[in-house]
């Protein structure tokens, strides 16, 4: 059985690297570089003092959620065992929060993750404080209640299986996903 | 004089047809003290199904017993006349199983279970029961030497309840199977592109709590196991999750309702639900423990096991060793119970008999990704998730830890839960 065990295992990890790097370039083209992501925005997105920058008519549009450079970063990376959104994810939540702000007809999904380590239960309340933790973020820079839905599925969805820290790092995650751009 | 008794088996509750799969049997410890017990070959057939192979797998896993291997036998009786005493008190023999199968479209098995010190027959059964109900017997049969040997009611004609996931993304698929707590007679209860999590036997046996992602959010469902549409127990707005059953046929759920995960109680029809905790972490994984609830709570810091009444209320913490602690499971009187234990980045099943002078906690697994165990009824093995190289599969262990077999090496299976005892 081993050998047949061996081929299921490389066969699972061909498929795992394949999906990391697939859904990687879907959901975060731009790696979350601090700093990097923060006042590039196409209409003038000033991350964390983007209520400013709406004040000057720069409003974001539907097209800039594919085009804009800040507002293309989806995903908040948490440290193990933490909820605490790190700082260097709120410049690209302020960006979200002001695309909300600026669309009130928009709405997101914030999908809570975690690793594959310790108890799938545990997780999955984790994945939750996680989604709720940037939750909270983007409505204290503007976002409303109504426009923000989260969703843990703890360590069921994983980016990539690999048991690295690497990969655990890519699966704790927040994904921002719009169901109404 | 032989006394024959008659046992009926009871019809199989009928499954949804589902993909069979074969589980592979590893059994990686060994133990000294366990009873050594010759399982001759029965005569006469039962299809596919070796009876005493069966039998001899049973016993083996749970550690109590050490098998004798068929190339060791050198008589095969299989009536009383043809016994000699003295051929397995050569080979090193304490007890002696033989037996016979009869039956055209049902199955008939009589079976004899000698002492081999005493040289006395300790018993003398018949069971009968449909076409295909040949392992069901078998379980049966070793149950019942393991209560006549050992004083305890044995387990092996139980089930587990487990998760397979299989892939990754958009391509991943969940399903959730029932099988026989040796893996066989594994059927697909239900199959969804969404994650299936955390099944739950109801007192009784008859059916699972469960959790779907199937409309989107997390929601508690619970389905017969013969068949039917499954309820929704809870499907609020936040997370809908971590079901277990409470004696009463309750069911005890973490909900995020309120803005964080607690654990609440709720009736197996729904309803509304009773809050039974209220910090600021995370409260979750509750499960009856025969004294009160069990909990995994990172309100200090980390996760551990906390206890509360039925009612919620003041808890108190639990476990103590290890940086990590979470999902308390229980045999069916509370005595023995697991969990999984985090120490140094590597997690695994910790087993504690709380019924023993000498409570304390054993390590049982030896990966370093275990998880979700689930202890059998009479306490005497878990069964859990390891990680082998990208894929999960589930192990049995006994309770000492000494004698550890994998269940399924192809199947991918996690999350499971032992059922509680049948009956005939």
């Amino acid at each position: 059985m081993q050998p047949t065990v061996r081929s299921a295992a490389i066969l699972l990890l061909c498929a795992a690297a394949a999906a990391c790097s697939k859904k990687q370039v879907k959901e975060a083209p731009p790696p979350p570089v601090v700093g990097s992501t923060a006042n590039t925005g196409a209409n003038g997105a000033n991350g964390v003092d983007a209520s400013a920058g709406s004040a000057n008519g720069g409003r974001f549009t539907q097209e800039d959620l594919d085009r804009d450079s800040c507002l293309r970063n989806r995903v908040v990376y948490f440290d193990l065992d933490s909820d605490v959104t790190k700082q260097e994810f709120r410049d690209s939540i302020g960006c979200h929060a002001k695309y909300l702000r600026d669309r009130p007809q928009a709405h997101v999904k914030l999908e809570g993750n975690t690793d594959e380590r310790g108890s799938n239960e545990y997780n999955l309340a984790l994945g939750e404080r996680r989604a709720r933790s940037v939750s909270s973020v983007m409505q204290a820079m503007g976002a409303a209640s109504s426009q923000v839905d989260v969703v843990s599925y703890g360590e069921e969805t994983p980016v990539c299986r690999d048991s690295s820290e690497d990969c655990w790092s890519k699966n704790r995650r927040v994904e921002i996903l719009y169901t109404t751009p | 004089m032989i006394r024959w008794l008659l046992t009926a088996v009871i019809a199989l509750v009928p499954l949804v047809a589902g993909a069979q799969t074969t589980p592979e049997v590893d059994v990686v410890g060994g133990r000294d003290a366990a009873l050594p017990i010759a399982v001759v070959p029965f005569s006469g057939s039962a299809g596919e199904t070796d009876i005493a192979a069966v039998v001899r797998a049973d016993l083996q896993r749970s550690g109590q017993f050490k098998a004798l291997p068929e190339a060791r036998m050198t008589e095969k009786p299989t009536t009383g006349p043809e016994v000699h005493y003295a051929t397995w008190h050569g080979l090193g023999q304490d007890y002696l199983l033989i037996g016979r199968v009869s039956g055209g479209g049902s199955v008939r098995v009589e079976y004899e279970l000698y002492d081999v010190v005493k040289q006395q027959r300790l018993l003398g059964f018949a069971k009968s029961g449909p076409a295909g109900s040949a392992r069901d017997i078998a379980h049966q049969i070793a149950d019942d030497i393991y209560q006549k040997v050992l004083g305890v009611r044995g387990a092996f004609w139980t089930r587990v309840a487990y998760v397979r996931s299989i892939g990754v993304g958009k391509g991943a698929e969940y399903s959730l199977i029932v099988a026989d707590a040796d893996g066989y007679n594994a059927h697909v209860l239900q199959s969804s592109s969404k994650p299936l999590m955390s099944p739950a036997w109801s007192p009784d046996g008859n059916s699972l709590a469960y959790v779907s992602f199937s409309g989107g959010n997390s929601a508690v469902m619970v389905r017969s196991l013969a068949g039917g549409e499954a309820r929704t127990v809870a499907s609020f707005p936040g997370m809908n999750s971590a079901p277990s059953f409470l004696p009463d046929g309750r069911l005890l759920v973490t909900l995020s309702r309120d803005g964080n995960p607690e654990i609440y109680s709720v009736g197996a029809g729904g309803g509304a639900p009773t809050r039974l905790t209220s910090q600021l972490g995370i409260d979750t994984s509750a499960a009856w423990g025969g004294d009160g609830i069990y909990f995994t709570s990172d309100r200090g810091g980390h996760p551990q096991i906390y206890r509360m009444g039925a009612g919620g209320g003041a808890a108190s913490r639990v476990t103590n060793g290890g940086d990590y602690n979470a999902d308390a499971a229980f045999s069916a009187d509370g005595k023995v119970m697991a969990v999984t234990q985090g120490r140094g980045g590597q997690y695994r099943i910790a087993v504690m008999d709380r019924g023993s002078a000498a409570s304390r906690w054993t390590t049982v697994s030896t990966g370093s990704l275990d998880g979700a165990s689930s202890v059998a009824p009479n306490g005497s093995m878990v069964v859990y998730s390891a990680r082998e190289g990208a894929s999960n599969v589930l192990y049995v262990v006994s309770a000492d830890g000494r004698v550890r077999e994998r269940l399924q090496a192809a199947g991918n299976g996690q999350d499971p839960a032992w059922s509680p005892y049948r009956t005939p």
